[in-house]
């Protein structure tokens, strides 16, 4: 990345504090919704909330957000793969006892 | 093509090692044509290990316990299976060949990351030494299949888990050269070259570094987590401890079923340089070829389930899995389509390449059409687990993956050492082969049907026929190889002097000498028009 797509500093340090304390409550989410007995719901909604984590490291503390197109479409590719190898495995996990798991 | 002057000869890259001198020159080179040739005899070595190794077992069928115990043959499918697999067809060609002619077909003088290149080297040659290790090493030769399927895999006392090291070495090897490879696609054409004027074999190339990068991490994963459980009794797939053994299935194909492709695309892209010069007709569908190397990439990470139909996954799974396995087939057809369609009413050459490639298509298409019928749900049921497997994935990685790369390697031996082999025991080793292959493993499909199982040291009398005439087979396969090999060495030291450009192909290695200097290019090239020329 070029040195001047970086923004200015006063401004990055407010918002990288805003990022971590999201991160921080989404943290504080998952394991809530560890403890609320949500059964089949539980992996989904933990693996969304890790995605959204991912997802805010990625854009703003890797600065995703100021690189070329070419490498946000990559690194939607490589989403892409690792959605639909997750999404096939609980084609498996999710009814392999023939209904939905009661764990 | 740009017309690449043929000036005045310079030192070739043979002659030119850099700042070492001997040994030191190959094995701490950065020059990408070096690192091909590394690649190319380390591969080839294990290679030989591997084919003895089958030739063993084949001998140990036709009279069981005769010439080994239960024991040494079950070490024996699991050795030759994780050789062949992760030391052989997955570095193979793009290791060897992509990195020889990935820069010079781009115009470029090396790839991206040199010393990433070598290092990547390093690291595959340590995971097999560590492979190779642990079939020496107390505790004994893995006797797992090279699936490693739990959770015989986490009870065994053999050497799995230095064996799962090895194989996780090798896996960054290769996920570096992937890395390397998209970066210098990317990053390195010359001027001109569009990304639709790139040979095929780039991108067939492309499509397996992807593939490289996004799906051997899984397999990374999948043995450390394997080799955790067996240091420190986790759980994760020990049913005893409430871990799942089917989802160390799934997790290992994950990997392993977009290595096949990593396995095969790179001979597809082979014999798409192949077939246009032999033909001297341009390529059919040039587009079509390139964008179903990046449908069967995409595929092919869908499919992984259709190892598993009859391990106890859930029903939708195996629908969705069996019906998505019928969709590669249709990428896959278009290729085999368009290379048929090259040579309709060409002027066809018949050399040693070109047999080569025609053998690929035949073994291919029976791979394919077998692939067919153990894809169907119904019929794996009853096929799974059977020699009609070994049969089918001989075909696919072997008749397919092995025939591309030999194909290739009587196309570019005389750029690559500037030297021409004999033409006639060419064509005899390649006779030999196709025929001794072909017993080889068709009887497997018999067998098959029979229903002998696959990875078992006894049989019942019924299937004793046609485990002999499998063993001749493999004889017969031993000979070509034998012929074919001695020929090319031989050619390395008596052969005759190649020419630049002895085949009259037109992507840019063919306006190099041969073989070609340090460099590559003196003056980097401008293209101006697609890799083809021949109208
Ligand atoms: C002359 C050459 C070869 C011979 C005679 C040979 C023979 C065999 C035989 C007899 C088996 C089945 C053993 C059993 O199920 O009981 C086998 C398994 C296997 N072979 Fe080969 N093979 C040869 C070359 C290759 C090549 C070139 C590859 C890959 C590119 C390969 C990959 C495998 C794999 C992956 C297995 C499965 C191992 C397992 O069950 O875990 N083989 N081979």
């Amino acid at each position: 990345m070029t040195e001047a797509a970086v923004p200015q500093h006063g401004l990055t340090s407010r918002l990288y504090l805003l990022v971590w304390i999201v991160l921080v409550a989404l943290t504080a989410a998952t394991v809530a919704v560890a403890r609320m007995n949500v059964t089949a719901f539980a992996a989904l909604i933990s693996i969304g909330i890790a995605t959204v984590k991912a997802g805010l490291v990625l854009v703003f503390f890797m600065h995703l957000k100021h690189e070329p197109l070419i490498l946000k479409v990559m690194l939607g590719i490589a989403l892409l793969a690792l959605s639909l190898i997750i999404l096939l495995t609980f084609s498996d996990v999710w009814y392999r006892w023939g209904a939905h798991v009661h764990s | 093509m740009p017309a690449e002057s043929m000036a005045t000869p310079e030192k070739s890259y043979l002659e030119d090692g850099g700042r070492f001198r001997g040994l030191f020159s190959w094995i701490f080179t950065t020059d990408h044509k070096r690192i091909g040739i590394l690649y190319l005899t380390s591969v080839f070595s294990f290679f030989a290990i591997g084919v003895i190794l089958g030739l063993l077992m084949r001998l140990s069928l036709i009279e069981p316990g005769r010439f080994m115990s239960e024991r040494t043959y079950n070490s024996l499918f699991t050795v030759h299976g994780v050789i062949q697999i992760f030391l052989f067809i997955i570095p193979g060609i793009p290791a060897s060949f992509g990195n020889f002619f990935l820069p010079i077909h781009l115009g470029a003088r090396d790839v991206a990351f040199p010393r990433l290149n070598i290092f990547s080297w390093w690291l595959y040659i340590t995971g097999g030494a560590i492979l190779i290790l642990s079939i020496f090493l107390p505790g004994g030769a893995p006797d797992t299949g090279w699936t490693f399927y739990a959770p015989y895999s986490i009870r065994t006392t053999s050497n799995v888990s230095l064996a799962a090291s090895g194989i996780f070495i090798v896996g960054f090897s290769s996920i570096l050269t992937g890395l390397n490879f998209v970066t210098t696609i990317h990053r390195m054409r010359a001027p001109g070259m569009k990304w639709f004027r790139m040979p095929l074999f780039i991108w067939s190339l492309y499509a397996t570094a992807w593939t490289q990068i996004l799906a051997t991490p899984v397999l990374a994963i999948t043995l450390l987590l394997l080799i955790l459980e067996r240091s420190f009794g986790i759980g994760f797939f020990e049913p005893l401890k409430g871990g799942d053994p089917i989802m160390f299935e799934h997790l290992f194909w994950m990997y392993s079923h977009p290595a096949v492709y990593i396995m095969i695309l790179p001979a597809m892209g082979v014999v798409s340089e192949i077939f246009p010069v032999f033909s001297r007709k341009n390529i059919f569908g040039y587009k079509a070829v390139a964008f179903s190397s990046l449908g069967i990439a995409f595929f092919g990470y869908l499919v992984w389930g259709h190892h598993m139909f009859t391990s106890g996954m859930s029903d939708i799974s195996r629908v969705i899995f069996s019906l998505i396995t019928f969709l590669v087939a249709v990428p896959s057809g278009i290729k085999v389509f368009n290379w048929i369609a090259t040579m309709y009413k060409g002027s066809v050459r018949v050399d040693s390449p070109l047999l080569f490639c025609l053998a690929f298509i035949f073994l291919f298409s029976i791979a394919g059409l077998t692939g067919l019928i153990i894809g169907t749900l119904s019929l794996n049921l009853y096929l799974h687990g059977t020699y009609f497997i070994v049969g089918h994935f001989h075909y696919t990685m072997f008749g397919g993956a092995g025939f591309g790369f030999f194909a290739g390697l009587h196309y570019w031996f005389p750029k690559m050492f500037g030297r021409m082999f004999n033409e006639r025991a060419a064509k005899t080793a390649w006779f030999i082969m196709f025929i001794g292959f072909n017993i080889l493993y068709f009887s497997m499909f018999l067998l098959g049907l029979q229903g002998m199982p696959r990875r078992y040291f006894q049989y019942l009398p019924q299937f004793r026929t046609n485990h002999i005439l499998s063993t001749i087979g493999s004889w017969i396969l031993a000979l070509g190889l034998l012929i074919m090999f001695g020929n090319l060495i031989r050619a390395l030291f008596r052969g005759e002097k190649a020419p630049a450009n002895p085949w009259g192909g037109s992507t840019l290695e063919w306006t190099l000498p041969s073989p070609p200097s340090r460099e590559n290019f003196r003056e980097t090239p401008v293209v101006k028009g697609g890799p083809y020329t021949f109208g």
